[in-house]
């Protein structure tokens, strides 16, 4: 007789409501008339990650291991669950909003048609929108809230591609530049899988090492007989499938190509919350899993960390197009999450270690990229989406507010004092050196020096260059992304000024269970 | 040095920060609507900071005196709070910078009248002054670093005010670089005291810093150290200073002489206790401010720019001061006091030299002027003032505090005594030669002025902030150091001074010095004032000539030392990144234009080397952990 595995439901909430929704989702795209899916999509999608966030809040404090030992619900699941759902739902809106291109939506209305193909041109000017994106969302968004609790290792492959298949899916939908957004959508398709495999093989290796796939059982191991070259090799490729999602170089290769042929509040979505999954499951599997073997992967994380600072920096410097360059970007910002990641401290359970602040500067650096690329698609030209960096020439003169708070957003991507992004590199440094890791911040502060560099180069073009003759239009936002624009804003501002209480609750919520 | 909670007026200190804050917040975010009366609401704010801060300083009464304002982070063992420190320290620097911020306020309004674009330069003044207020009042390291990117910042944006002159754009972004490599080591000495004191706080840390090791304490003062050069243009991150004078020459008077590159002695004054635990860092900064000093001055000799001059002048007077606060206590004082009159002076001749400019067309090459005194009498007895301060002309401003400086360094008593006290001279000879070369080459001598300039005095809303600078540059150093001590003001902040002891006699210093000033003017005159000056440079000059007209090859070194290797390693990594892994950029066109079989060609072809990158990172990552586990 098979006995049930103990379920807290309450624990679980958070991932029920948004899995829930998504299911009704699917169900809302089967029987509801096709005029009025859009706006019950987008209301089904909202209430089930606004119902994620307030459940996961409501579990602030929570300490529990679930669902048989599978799911651990502690602070910093609760925490990036809550950032999770809440950064989904700002993509959402971002997905949801219809007057800023003249196609009415940012995804193509119907996948399957051949790019360039006469009923593509007819379909594109029709006011015929795509709805299944709203429900593969949700579902992503739900896997990333799985893979952030996932307690041992074959939930967390689970997870990982719950919410790796419909981002897949997502990039490829692009209502312009078609067959920019498909060759994305394979491109990371292709290398998403191959990350996989190396995900799979790295957990057979472990459990063949070890004997088991629950993170606290490995754990013991590897403090005991250590496992060999049978459990390293594991972590090296579970490590390596993990650094492929938060675009840490050198497996960054996909990132540049993906943020620019997807959508862009798919970018927008992509960035942000993709980034804050990966880590949690980085965090959790580095410590947890791995917390008593700390000198094996910290000098390997220190490596990678320090490489892709510097690739992203450097490689930034070149780029011409924005959704390029803040995917260089992203890069660089995960090099300076690593810093965080190797504040290991001393504490077993991850107190008073790098794990409030990477958590804290997850949370800014999520809540800052959506509102630039936010920005991004208001800054329009006939082709939709002005991104290469001429076209935004003189955008100071042209429209300042767009212009003010697209700076605001750099400003804060290079760390800048008074900004959520200072404060969170602040915080990941100052745990970096508290260990004793300070190389690692001195290279941490020259690849932000010279990051830095060319977000202000973007400033200085758009308040300091002539507008250029056929310049792009920046269009009126409708409601969802005025939201998205004044929660942004008012996060970037309110996280760099008086940031004390958020980072409390971070610090609070750093402990792990195992 | 016990702190007290402020009371009274100066509870409110935090108003002087706020109100040119909300000045530049008004003028930028008001748009063409504040155009008519913006350059009035800015110089307003910055008055009112002054009489404030001149009221908070009457009340202060030798105190030290903490503004709580709030919690800016604390979180575990993060504790930071945000507050003010009004001490006589701080207490100076605010009345300089809202003072001679103010004066130069007054004056662009007239300088700026024609430019489209005043209230925009009018709003980034007003956020210099702001965050340049902040610096020096925060209690705390972190509110002092936040203040330090705000003037780099307002410095930055000012540089390349007319930033469609190329030279101004890329003025703007050497300064900025430079700056980076400071604000690197300053960042780098914060995160030390706080992993070695945890705290950041002036109070904490200054109070803990004897229990530390002597190596990390050294670190610490070289880290600063490093700070202060990148902010104050000394050696060797002193080339960005010169190149800073393509900002509006107002900026120049402000910001890059008066007040903000006077920052990094502020901060050396500021961290005393850290220096005093640590001999090898305060002889570093002993060095730099040598160094510093005789590179300025000799490059100062050559320059045709007027506000070239003025800068490497800047440079060496700046070395000056570090060299004063490196001897320690027996130079704080004299440094500070250095300080605040070359504010006064210096600020006067930018002033000065902007009026010339004025009359002039804009022209910068002295070669190009002559003869001027007569035409702009009042910009003349002005300059002429601020030109005998600067040079140690008996009685007046640097008169009193150079010779301070150089009798401080004899005191030290030893050899190295007497090579500092020697280099000091020796450059307040050069700057006697190079200032009568610019004086001699701009108001004497026959005119040699393009066709169709004519030079006119300025308006008064220009010619009476200099006047004021201008009594400022004869009084400010007689009062300073003889009618109302700075040495007695400081007290509470460095302790009582302690009975000096001279090696060598004032009289004698202050009469050697006198000799060497002398002598520089001579030359001088013997080589610019009996001759006619050339229209154009003589090209046929000596190496020494050559080296001074290059700055000591300052540009040179740092091309080959640092820009050269770094475009060596973006090119390479970007060629990497294209062969290897990443041609979508370029082949984005070719994507999308060509036809369909190529582009599934190229397609695999990217994902294939993808992958392959993928891989190779991945048996790298194996591999390290593998001989990271095997050793």
């Amino acid at each position: 007789m098979i006995e049930a595995p103990d379920l807290s439901l309450a624990a679980l909430a958070p991932l029920l409501f948004v899995f829930g929704a998504a299911c009704v989702g699917v169900l809302v795209e089967a029987f509801a008339p096709r005029e009025s899916r859009h706006p019950v999509q987008v209301a089904v999608a909202l209430v089930g990650t606004l119902g994620g966030l307030v459940t996961s809040l409501l579990l602030a404090g929570e300490g529990l291991v679930t669902a048989g030992g599978a799911l651990a619900v502690d602070g910093p699941a609760v925490f990036l669950q809550a950032t999770i759902a809440g950064l989904g739902a700002l993509s959402l809106l971002l997905f949801a909003e219809r007057s800023l291109d003249p196609a009415r939506s940012a995804f193509v209305a119907a996948a399957a048609v051949p790019a360039g193909s006469p009923r593509d041109r007819e379909l594109m000017t029709a006011p015929r929108v795509q709805t299944e994106v709203y429900p593969l969302t949700t579902f992503a968004i739900g896997g990333m809230m799985l893979f952030v609790a996932a307690n041992d290792l074959l939930i967390m492959f689970v997870a990982l591609e719950v919410l790796s298949l419909p981002l897949y899916l997502i990039s490829g939908l692009a209502r312009r530049r078609r067959l920019l957004s498909q060759e994305a959508a394979v491109k990371y398709f292709l290398l998403g899988s191959f990350a996989s495999a190396f995900f799979l093989y790295g957990l057979a290796l472990v459990y063949g090492a070890t004997g088991s796939i629950r993170l606290s059982a490995i754990r013991e191991s590897a403090a005991g007989a250590g496992g060999g070259v049978l459990l390293v090799l594991g972590l090296a490729l579970l490590v390596v499938g993990l650094m492929f999602k938060a675009s840490v170089a050198p497996f960054h290769a996909w990132t540049p190509d993906v943020y620019q042929g997807a959508p862009t509040p798919v970018t927008a979505f992509m960035a942000a919350c993709t980034k804050v999954a990966a880590f949690g499951a980085i965090l959790r599997l580095l410590y947890v899993a791995f917390g008593t073997s700390e000198w094996t992967w910290r000098p390997l994380v220190y490596g990678i960390a320090i490489v892709s600072m510097v690739v992203g920096a450097v490689l930034g410097l070149t780029q011409t197009d924005l959704k390029r360059m803040l995917a260089y970007s992203s890069i660089a910002h995960a090099g300076f999450l690593l810093t965080g990641v190797i504040g290991y401290g001393s504490g077993a359970d991850g107190t008073g270690s790098g794990l409030g602040p990477t958590m804290f500067y997850l949370l800014a650096y999520g809540l800052t990229t959506i509102g630039a690329f936010a920005v991004l698609t208001l800054v329009r030209d006939g082709d939709g989406e002005a991104t290469h960096l001429s076209k935004w020439a003189g955008l100071g003169r042209r429209s300042p507010l767009t212009a003010a708070v697209m700076a605001l957003f750099l400003l804060a991507l290079a760390g800048i004092p008074l900004t959520s992004g200072f404060t969170g590199k602040f915080a990941v440094f100052r745990a970096a050196i508290d260990d004793g890791a300070w190389p690692l911040v001195v290279v941490a502060l020259l690849a932000s020096a010279v990051a830095a560099f060319f977000y202000l180069r973007v400033i200085v073009l758009m308040y300091f260059s002539e507008p250029a003759v056929d310049g792009p239009t920046v269009g009126v936002p409708g409601l969802p992304t005025t939201i998205v624009l004044a929660v942004t804003v008012t996060a970037t501002v309110v996280l760099g000024v008086v940031p004390g209480a958020v980072l409390d609750l971070a610090e609070q919520a750093a402990r792990f269970v195992g | 040095m016990d702190t007290a909670p402020a009371d009274g007026l100066i509870t409110s200190a935090w108003l002087l920060i706020a109100l040119p804050l909300a000045g530049a917040a008004v003028l930028l975010l008001g748009g063409r609507r504040t155009d008519r009366w913006g350059h009035l609401l800015g110089t307003g704010t910055v008055v009112a900071a002054f009489v404030l801060g001149l009221l908070c300083t009457l009340q202060l009464d030798g105190r030290r005196l903490d503004v709580e304002l709030f919690t800016f982070m604390a979180t575990g063992s993060l504790d930071v709070q945000a507050g003010l420190l009004f001490d006589p320290l701080s207490a100076v620097f605010v009345l300089l910078i809202t003072g001679v911020g103010a004066l130069i306020h007054v004056y662009s309004i007239g300088y700026m009248a024609h430019d489209p674009r005043r209230r925009r330069f009018f709003a980034y003044l007003n956020l210099f002054v702001a965050a340049m207020l902040l610096l020096v009042l925060g209690d705390n390291f972190v509110a002092l670093y936040v203040g330090w990117e705000g003037v780099g910042l307002a410095s930055y944006l000012l540089i390349a005010f007319w930033h469609e002159r190329p030279s101004a754009a890329t003025a703007a972004k050497k300064a900025f670089i430079m700056n980076r490599v400071g604000d690197v080591g300053l960042a780098l000495a914060i995160f030390l005291m706080f992993a070695q004191l945890g705290t950041v706080a002036y109070d904490g840390v200054f109070g803990a810093v004897g229990t530390l090791a002597g190596g990390t304490v050294t670190a610490i003062g070289l880290l600063l150290l490093l700070g202060a050069c990148g902010k104050s243009g000394q050696f060797p991150l002193q080339a960005w200073l010169p190149d800073a004078m393509e900002g509006p020459t107002p900026v120049s008077a402000l910001i890059h002489a008066a007040t903000m590159v006077t920052a990094g002695v502020y901060l050396i004054a500021r961290c005393a206790p850290i220096y005093d635990e640590t001999p090898t860092a305060r002889a570093v900064v002993l060095a730099v401010g040598a160094i510093t000093l005789m590179i300025g001055a000799i490059a100062g000799c050559a320059q045709d720019d007027i506000k070239k001059v003025l800068a490497y002048s800047t440079v060496s007077q700046i070395g000056y001061m570090f060299l004063a606060v490196g001897l320690g206590p027996v130079g704080y004082v004299a440094g500070l006091a250095h300080l605040l009159t070359h504010g006064f002076f210096k600020a006067g001749l930018f002033l000065g030299a902007g009026s010339v400019m004025h009359a002039m067309n804009d022209e910068v090459d002295m070669r190009r002027f002559g003869g001027l005194a007569s035409r702009m009498k009042v910009t003349f007895v002005t300059f002429g003032l601020g030109y005998l301060a600067l040079i140690g002309f008996p009685f007046l401003s640097g008169f009193y505090t150079k010779d301070a400086i150089i009798e401080a360094a004899f005191d030290r008593g030893d050899g190295w005594g007497y090579l500092l006290g020697g280099v000091a001279i020796l450059a307040a000879g050069l700057t006697a030669f190079y200032m009568t070369r610019l004086m001699l080459m701009t108001f004497f001598g026959r005119p040699r002025w393009e066709p169709g300039v004519h030079p006119h005095e300025s308006p008064s809303v220009m010619t009476a902030p200099m006047v004021l600078l201008a009594v400022g540059s004869v009084l400010a150093g007689f009062l300073l150091v003889v009618a109302f001590p700075l040495e007695a003001w400081l007290t509470p902040v460095f302790g009582e001074p302690e009975a000096a002891e001279h090696v060598v006699a004032p009289l004698v210093v202050s009469i050697l010095v006198t000799v060497v000033m002398a002598l520089g003017v001579l030359t001088a005159w013997l080589f610019v004032g009996r001759r006619e000056v050339p229209v154009t440079a003589p090209v046929r000059v000596s190496a020494v000539t050559r080296a001074a007209r290059r700055a000591l090859y300052a540009d040179a070194v740092n091309e080959s030392l640092f820009m050269r290797p770094g475009q060596w390693l973006t090119r390479a990594l970007v060629f990497v990144d294209n062969r290897g892994v990443d041609g979508a950029v370029n082949g984005l066109a070719a994507t999308l234009g060509g036809s369909s079989s190529r582009l599934g060609r190229t397609q695999t072809g990217f994902v294939r080397s993808y992958a392959l990158s993928m891989l190779g990172g991945a048996v790298v990552v194996a591999g390290a952990l593998l001989a990271v586990t095997a050793g």
